[in-house]
């Protein structure tokens, strides 16, 4: 990992990389949508059931960004890296956008199936809660001018929510009200049926690959600007 | 066709829920892509100018 902290080799192995990741994605996404819509209805949830197959993966990368954020804020606090920090930031609006997806297309499937679009059930609010530790986190960055200081501020709340995410993986075992509980990754295996478990694998794959995308095309931004920056103040400095 | 738009009653649920996915999906790809590009070009113009 701590070969890739270098900014220089970090760029020439995403570099390297990001065309294979994006043609992963693209794929991955066809084929997710593709099954998301030829597979039967639920006997229950009827159509609705192809709500799942974006929802639940919103969700889960939703979680996965802020164990990332959380991770390398930890790793830019303690080592000074400012690569991690630069990852840390560029996974925060990325983190808040599929959690916002995640909390929308459930509201939508929450409407036909549950009878409302909300309810402060446990699981429901404390992703609420992680939509806000992420904006929290981004106006954090954005409210301080010096980076390093920014960097270590927005790494404390990033820390700090991590309280969170036990809270939203048990919510559903501690205020069993309407969020359904566990269904995938349980004791005993899944019980879901296979055909629904296919589409909503690969569209899982495609939304961590279109994640990854995203944050290494946002990183590599960011160093980019920030050599600019430097090299137009060592110029003016003389 | 008609009948796959429908889905079984609940096309109000379902095309927005694919809906707003794919406009948050776009606008992040359009927002990510824009700001890589803008960021390459200055910093080509940087080489070029100190060339």
């Amino acid at each position: 990992m701590f070969q890739f902290a270098n900014p220089k080799r970090f760029m020439d192995a995403s570099g390297a990389m990001l065309p294979w990741l994006s043609a992963a994605t693209a794929v991955l996404l066809m084929a997710g949508l593709y099954l998301s819509f030829t597979a039967p209805p639920d006997y229950q949830q009827g159509d609705t059931v192809r709500i799942m197959f974006i929802h639940v993966p919103a969700a889960w990368v939703a979680m996965m960004a802020y164990v990332f954020m959380a991770a390398a804020s930890a790793v830019g606090m303690i080592n000074r890296h400012p690569l991690a920090d630069i990852a840390a930031k560029q996974a925060a609006p990325l983190g808040a956008l599929f959690t916002a997806l995640a909390l929308i297309t459930g509201s939508l499937w929450g409407r036909p199936m549950w009878g409302t679009y909300w309810v402060w059930d446990g699981r429901l609010t404390s992703f609420l809660v992680l939509l806000f530790l992420y904006l929290g986190y981004i106006a954090l960055w954005n409210a301080i001018d010096n980076e390093a200081r920014a960097a270590r501020v927005a790494a404390i709340l990033a820390l700090v929510g991590v309280v969170n995410l036990p809270i939203i993986e048990f919510s559903v075992d501690w205020w069993t009200t309407l969020h359904q509980g566990e269904s995938i990754f349980r004791k005993g295996g899944p019980t879901i049926s296979t055909v629904f478990l296919w589409p909503l694998f690969i569209m899982a794959l495609g939304y961590t690959a279109l994640f990854f995308t995203l944050l290494i095309i946002r990183v590599r931004t960011e160093i980019i600007e920030r050599r600019v920056r430097a090299a137009i103040l060592n110029g003016s400095g003389g | 066709m008609s009948h796959f738009l429908a889905m079984g009653g609940y096309a109000e649920y379902i095309w927005p829920a694919y809906g707003v996915s794919l406009l948050g999906v776009a606008a992040a790809l359009y927002l990510t892509l824009r700001a890589y590009r803008r960021a390459k070009r200055s910093l080509a113009k940087l080489d070029s100018a100190r060339t």
